[in-house]
């Protein structure tokens, strides 16, 4: 059964439809990874799901022991949280909230498994440090580990890897990995890492804009769909090619456009 | 000192502004930690503007001036808060649009009637004579209102302040939150602004979260420190007001930016 089942869904906002008619579906330990254009409504997705955009039309489904309040979200950074006076326990600690109910403070329990996730991020020195004071990499661990306090069963991240440098996109990377593999963590996530999502997401999610999912399948044969070749341009470099007089038959240039793709350029 | 100290308590009027003025005072900072650093700090601004015009029109109208400019400000509120998440006016152009018109209707609406008389004219700048029984008690009520709000509902309040979208995700009821926050705000600011002034009280909203940020990094901490540092600038303040004679609102106003500038420079040297 699905953790999460999202049929014919249309997102938007109070002034018109932002994505339209997206079905798919998560399993446990699933690895998703959402791309599309900028602007084709890969953020308004998740924000459907979380609630903070509304549902046009379409439904949304639970299961397999997951319910609203299972969902971990790691939002894009907003400007105002850099000089936010707050520590990084604090910030940690409040991914609890939807467990208080009406508690008005956190109990023992969830410190300690505030502190033992923050320490599993190699952050146990930071617990007191101020927020505004981590470099962006830090601060993305942090957010990371308060959407686990929420829960460690489906994360929806939302462009992680903004804004970082390249070792701590990496390191942001591995920890993902890591949960979805050791914690059979759910994943689903926008990104604009090509590489990333090929090689690292089991399935890819392309959002087309206005006319709904391009392609939803395993991320191994995302780069030979339609959506894909459209979206990299790979056609049009085929041509390309091609018309440069390239000696190699049409099958060897796309092959070695596949795999330029996945060592990382993103522009091929 | 103590002479003056216990001539000061011997005055019915005085006790009130104390009283009420204190509180008022602490309700400022709480909920300013909140709008502050949400980048809503002119919202206090904006709202004293509105109840400047409320309580002009209520002086010409000859009624209570609470039972008009309440019920005002918190309309007021809500409007901006609305404006403010229509993305075809910005929050603080709107916040200026509504400023600007309200003192224009007070002061017409004044003008009409006569002209400017000492009523508006410590509307304006306030006076330390303003506070009555009724403003006593509304300033009671309000700040156990702002006190159970922040010691029961102080990690939501956090959450919502850091990051209203994680919030919202994770089933609190922002809007809820964020619209209780400026019904509060315009409540305390009407209350506040005649012995404050339209042109002071804002001040007393944003200056202890600036001088509590200075020095201490938690948000815990700020909300405490800033509620202690929002207090004690108020008797400062008034103590100043009366044993020198100057206005009550200024003289707080320069009470509270010279611990400002103390913690500013407490906390630059801390850094060294």
């Amino acid at each position: 059964m699905a953790q999460l089942r999202c049929e014919n869904l249309s997102v938007g906002y109070e002034d018109g439809i932002v994505v339209s008619d997206i079905s798919f579906e998560l399993n446990k330990g699933d690895y998703v990874c959402i791309v599309g254009e900028n602007g084709a409504g890969k953020s308004s997705l998740l924000k459907g799901i979380l609630g903070l955009a509304q549902i046009k039309t379409g439904r949304i489904e639970y299961g397999d022991g997951i319910g609203r309040a299972d969902i971990g979200y790691l939002p894009q950074q907003k400007d105002y949280q850099k000089n936010f006076p707050a520590t990084v326990i604090e910030v940690v600690m409040s991914g609890f909230l939807n467990k208080m109910g009406f508690r008005p403070y956190y109990n023992k329990s969830e410190k300690e498994k505030a502190l033992e996730i923050l320490a599993d991020f190699g952050m146990a020195a930071y617990v007191k440090a101020s927020f505004a004071s981590l470099s962006g990499g830090q601060k993305q661990r942090v957010l990371l580990a308060r959407a686990l306090c929420a829960t460690d069963k489906l994360l929806l991240l939302d462009e992680p890897a903004t804004g970082l440098d390249p070792v701590a996109t990496e390191e942001l990377y591995e920890l993902l990995k890591r949960l979805n593999r050791e914690k059979k963590t759910t994943i689903l996530m926008v990104s604009h890492d090509m590489n990333k999502a090929v090689s690292d997401a089991g399935i890819i999610l392309h959002v087309n804009k206005g006319s709904g999912c391009g392609y939803f399948g395993p991320s191994s044969e995302y780069l030979d769909s339609d959506a894909a070749r459209h979206f990299l341009g790979l056609d049009y470099k085929e041509k390309n090619l091609q018309e440069k007089g390239a000696k190699e038959d049409p099958e060897t240039v796309k092959e070695k456009l596949n795999e330029r793709v996945k060592k990382g350029e993103r522009y091929v | 000192m103590f002479d003056t100290l216990k001539l000061l308590f011997s005055y019915d009027f005085i006790v009130r502004a104390m009283v009420a003025g204190g509180l008022v005072a602490l309700c400022c900072a709480l909920l300013g930690v909140s709008l502050v650093l949400k980048r809503f700090s002119m919202i206090g601004d904006g709202l004293s503007h509105v109840g400047f015009g409320a309580l002009s029109v209520a002086a010409v109208m000859n009624v209570a001036p609470l039972a008009i400019a309440i019920p005002v400000v918190i309309v007021a509120a809500f409007f901006i808060l609305k404006l403010g998440k229509d993305s075809r006016v910005q929050s603080d152009s709107a916040i200026a649009l509504v400023s600007s018109v309200s003192i224009a209707i007070g002061v017409t609406v004044t003008s009409l009637n006569g002209g400017l008389n000492t009523d508006v004219y410590s509307y304006m700048f306030g006076s330390i004579l303003a506070m009555s029984k009724t403003d006593v008690y509304i300033s009671v009520a309000l700040s156990v209102a702002v006190l159970i709000l922040f010691l029961f509902f102080y990690h939501k309040i956090f959450a919502i302040t850091f990051d209203s979208d994680f919030a919202k995700a994770t089933g609190v009821k922002a809007d809820l939150y964020n619209m209780l926050i400026a019904i509060l705000t315009a409540l305390t600011i009407v209350v506040g602004m005649r012995i404050m002034g339209t042109m002071l009280i804002s001040s007393l909203i944003i200056f202890p979260t600036l001088s509590a940020t200075s020095v201490v990094k938690g948000f815990r901490k700020v909300v405490i420190l800033s509620g202690i540092v929002s207090v004690i600038c108020f008797f400062v303040g008034l103590y100043n007001s009366y044993s020198f004679n100057l206005p009550v609102g200024a003289s707080i106003v320069l009470a509270n930016f010279v611990v400002f500038c103390i913690l500013m420079l407490v906390g630059k040297i801390s850094k060294l």
